[in-house]
């Protein structure tokens, strides 16, 4: 029972109690503006500089009340995952819930303190407003509901990837990481929101949203179908490649990058290799064109080349002067970072839509350019960058004085060398990371320790390798040294090498950004080494031309000239890869793409 | 001459008309309307003209992700839109088996009581008008804006707070929050003694409020009575109390009962409901501090969040009634079917409808806002 005495009648004066609110404060709403809590949801702003236009808040509302809109002028740079597009709201559909700034991957977009907008009847368009620092009416009121821990929606942690402990990855060349769990892998495919930053910032444009989507549904033939629509390399890239893509994810900018590298990789191992070819093949042209193409070099490029023409009807043949398939991703990546079968599966996958590959077949030596020139209808050169270059130091004439890209070479290949008991590798890059890393891997086995030291111009803060790859080569017990100019290798009486000396580096570009190391110097250090390695560059081996050949094509800085498509100057020739556009697994399969569609074009043309 | 088949139009009575109330009228609550048959001013019979407001929101939320719902659910019922987001949250943590953190169902228990202070003040406040008293209604929706304030600052809107998502809340309470929430109930409670003088107490409305639809305990079982409505037939059922959720098991309150069965009772259990409201209230706040930890537990990110397959009933005691969320999951990203068992529903169409006739004319209103029926909540 509730407690009013609503039964009794109360007192006939009962009313005069209500003269007690004479006494009591009049409520009145002041004219001027109410100030807002500090949590409210009023209209938009938006920091442009922070926003990447990802059109994350485009996906979460609710009312599609936001469009993505181009605004010339600002940056616009797929490479760094921006996108010269703003969010503008329109206020006839927005709610004020705020998803759009609690899943705003940047934190750019928040909502003000202010309550009131109106206007005439002609000014309707007043509501369609395009959010910018400023805000709706050039007010700069406080901001109200923004960007905070609790109610961020966006997924910031990576799942993390399993690797092998240091000790016992270190004497053996087995792939150091596992790889995802189904489950882990739908986490980490969860974590996308679809902005397309990375499809636009590969090289290839790979479907990376569309991928991960199907990784995310877990349909993982539907991902490898994704990949084969750009990428007939997806074992390799799923292992090796840069990965641009997350650098542009708009999920790093304030957390880790979707792990889309390991995605590819899980999607690729999850697939049986005979359904990959099967999905592969999909879309291949059920006629024989009668054309001819000859493709030198088994790299990326040239078998990506391959793979595109081959599945358009033409007769496609590859070239390869070593003995096996696959180029730099076999003969210069160590075997831990990409296990052989799974190139193997890669290069099945392109033989499987009809692609001949002949293998220690050396153009220029075995058969002429003159003679492609006459059996096929197009060629393509794209022998990659398979010299190493030399430091041209004192001393590095010496047999002990080695080229990384040759050493690689040579332990894929299986030929026996000496392994060094200590080594001096010269250079930063990732190449010289694989070597070092390779080197301590055998000199592990052979003597039971590691002695590689890695002297690099740079400074850790400009360091070339990736950051991955220093911080295993030193759980792996190589040592790393940052600022260090090659100065001489020192040999010794018995005319054997006994190391290298360096110089400390002040600084490695001139005033006008020209590559001239300055150099200290008193700061010399010596460092002991039965062998030095270079690993400072590489460059292409292009006796294969023949003078004739040298002399019609047109060359810049030593490489051979060749536009966007990879057309040289003699109409029957095309150049992809590493040759043009220097190393890189990812660039040279975007490469080969374009020079099929140009190739295309051109047989279509004859 | 006459042919066989004739036969003569049947004509009403004369003394008996029909007439349209509402959709616009001002006894009517929102867009709703009322087709009545009246003899002189006595309803000979009522039917309920619904649709006015209907924007199919159980359509559209098949269409949209489950987080997107969150921002469309509390416009099903305005003036008591917080049981709305948490009930829909409940069925979604129960599909997924999210735990959610303790402060965080704090937080959702306060926040539904401070909604319920703000329904009941709107509640009577409407009810007052209908008979002609406007002071009251001034004062319950001055009185409710208050709480709006508070509301405001806890969750950054006033009316629409979209406050809770699934897995909890979105933010923590601002600091000093409590205090001022505490001062806010002071208020209120000192208002209560002047609703009485002014309204509960006052022999214009307990005359006419006294034995105007009345339905027996019996009869509000049989139609689907909940809430309040069915508390005023004497029958002590609250969802709070007997199939408790979150951590109203761990506050001590009343369910308050009368046994009149009649528009006067179920506005007094509502008068009485305020005061319950505030007791629980000032519980929370007390205790509130002493529970530490997150918000909301870890979700993941919502434009890829599939929902394991399957179905969920959950119900929580809303200002208005037993108001329940039936979702079925096809595993997807988006809801496959959800039905929301609105209390007015029943309210407002086959209760109001029965207990209006043989009442008179002016009782209609008057009875439409003691069962406290919401026709957006009725549409949908």
């Amino acid at each position: 029972m509730s407690d009013i005495p609503y039964k009794d009648k109360g007192s006939i004066l009962g009313p005069f109690k209500s003269l007690g609110f004479f006494s009591r404060k009049p409520v009145t709403e002041p004219f001027e503006p109410r100030i807002a809590a500090d949590n409210y949801r009023g209209f938009h702003v938006n920091d442009w500089d922070v926003c990447i236009g990802c059109s994350t808040c485009q996906k979460v509302c609710d009312n599609a009340a936001i469009t993505m809109v181009k605004i010339p002028g600002l940056p616009d740079d797929p490479v760094k995952g921006i996108r010269n597009e703003r969010p503008a709201i329109d206020y006839g559909r927005c709610c004020w819930c705020g998803l759009c700034v609690d899943i705003c991957p940047t934190g750019s977009i928040s909502l003000t303190q202010e309550y009131v907008h109106t206007c005439r009847e002609d000014e309707l368009d007043s509501y369609f407003i395009l959010p910018d620092p400023k805000g709706m009416h050039n007010k700069l009121f406080p901001k109200g509901w923004s960007k905070s821990e609790d109610a961020d929606l966006v997924d910031l942690e990576r799942q993390h990837m399993a690797e092998m402990e240091p000790q016992s990855r270190s004497d053996n060349f087995d792939e150091i990481v596992d790889g995802f769990t189904d489950q882990q892998a739908i986490i980490e495919a969860s974590r996308c929101v679809q902005c397309g930053m990375c499809h636009d910032s590969c090289p290839t444009n790979m479907h990376a949203p569309e991928y991960i989507r199907a990784i995310w549904e877990g349909d993982a033939e539907e991902a490898v179908r994704q990949m084969y629509r750009s990428n007939p390399f997806s074992h390799v890239c799923g292992r090796v490649c840069t990965h641009r893509c997350e650098t542009a994810c708009s999920i790093g900018r304030r957390g880790d990058p979707v792990a889309i590298r390991w995605l590819k990789r899980y999607a690729m191992d999850a697939v049986s290799d005979e359904r990959v070819r099967e999905i592969a093949a999909e879309g291949k042209a059920d006629f024989i064109s009668g054309k001819k193409i000859a493709i030198i070099g088994s790299g990326p490029a040239g078998l990506t080349t391959a793979f595109d023409l081959a599945k358009n009807g033409h007769a496609v043949t590859v070239y390869e002067a070593l003995e096996k398939p696959g180029g730099m991703p076999r003969y210069g990546i160590p075997e831990y970072r990409l296990p052989y079968d799974r190139l193997d599966a890669d290069i099945d996958v392109i033989k499987s839509v009809g692609v001949k590959i002949e293998c220690n077949v050396r153009i220029g030596s075995d058969i002429s350019m003159k003679q492609l020139r006459q059996d096929f209808d197009a060629v393509v050169v794209a022998i990659g960058l398979q010299q190493g270059r030399s430091t041209r130091i004192p001393g590095s004439d010496h047999e002990q004085v080695r080229s990384s890209v040759d050493l690689l070479r040579m332990i894929t290949a299986g030929e026996s060398f000496d392994v060094p008991e200590s080594v001096v590798v010269i250079g930063g890059g990732n190449v010289a990371m694989d070597i070092a890393r390779s080197l301590a891997r055998m000199q592990k086995s052979q003597y039971g320790k590691v002695a590689v030291t890695v002297s690099a111009l740079e400074d850790f803060d400009h360091f070339l390798a990736d950051p991955e790859e220093v911080r295993e080569a030193r759980e792996e017990g190589v040592v790393i040294l940052d600022s260090r100019g090659p100065r001489e290798c020192i040999i010794g009486k018995d005319g054997k090498l006994e190391g290298l000396t360096t110089l400390g580096v002040i600084s490695i570009f001139d005033e006008d950004g020209r590559f001239a190391p300055s150099y200290d110097e008193a700061d010399e250090q010596l460092h002991p080494g039965s062998m030095v390695i270079e690993s400072i560059g590489q460059m292409s081996d292009i006796s294969l031309f023949g003078e004739e050949l040298t002399e019609e094509l047109e060359w810049n800085r030593g490489r051979l000239q060749a536009d966007e498509n990879g057309v040289t100057s003699v109409s029957w020739l095309w150049s992809a890869g590493d040759m043009v556009h220097g190393p890189d697994v990812v660039h040279a399969v975007a490469d080969g793409h374009r020079v099929a569609d140009s190739i295309e074009t051109y047989l279509n043309k004859e | 001459m006459r042919p066989e088949n004739y036969e003569a139009i049947k004509q009403p009575p004369s003394n008996e008309f029909e007439l349209n109330f509402g959709p616009n009228h001002p006894g009517i609550e929102g867009n709703y309307a009322f087709r009545v048959k009246l003899n002189g001013d006595e309803v000979l019979s009522a039917r309920a003209d619904a649709g006015y407001l209907h924007r199919g929101f159980e359509k559209l939320m098949e269409g949209r992700l489950w987080i997107q719902n969150i921002a469309l659910v509390p416009r099903i019922c305005v003036p008591d839109p917080v049981p709305m987001e948490v009930c829909y949250s409940l069925a979604i943590e129960e599909l997924c088996g999210l735990e959610v953190p303790e402060r965080a169902q704090w937080l959702r228990v306060m926040q539904l009581e401070m909604s319920r202070l703000a329904a009941h003040l709107f509640a009577f406040g409407g009810h007052a008008a209908t008979t002609g008293m406007y002071t009251p209604m001034f004062w319950g929706v001055a009185d409710r804006d208050l709480i709006l304030d508070r509301f405001e600052e806890l969750t950054g809107g006033r009316v629409y707070s979209i406050y809770n998502i699934p897995g909890g809340v979105r933010r923590d309470m601002p600091d000093g929050f409590l205090d001022r929430l505490e001062s806010l109930l002071d208020y209120l409670d000192s208002r209560l003694a002047d609703y009485d003088n002014l309204f509960f107490r006052n022999q214009v409305f307990i005359k006419r409020a006294r034995d105007i639809g009345t339905m027996s305990q019996e009869q509000a079982l049989k139609w689907g009575v909940t809430g309040p409505n069915l508390r005023a037939t004497g029958l002590a059922f609250d969802v709070r109390r007997d199939d408790p959720y979150l951590v109203y098991e761990k506050i001590d309150f009343d369910v308050v009962t009368e046994p009149g069965g009649d528009a006067l009772s179920r506005n007094l259990v509502r008068r009485a409901e305020l005061k319950q409201s505030i007791r629980i209230l000032r519980q929370i706040i007390k205790h509130l501090p002493s529970v530490k930890g997150p918000v909301r537990c870890p979700i993941p990110n919502p434009l890829a969040w599939n929902v394991p397959a399957g179905e969920t009933y959950t119900r929580v005691e809303s200002s208005k009634g037993e108001l329940a969320y039936y979702v079925v999951s096809n595993g997807g990203d988006k809801p496959y079917r959800v039905h929301v068992r609105g209390p007015s529903s029943m309210h407002a169409v086959q209760v109001l409808e029965k207990l209006a006739v043989g009442s008179r004319l002016e009782d209609i209103a008057q009875i439409m806002f003691s069962l406290d029926a919401c026709p957006p909540e009725v549409d949908r």
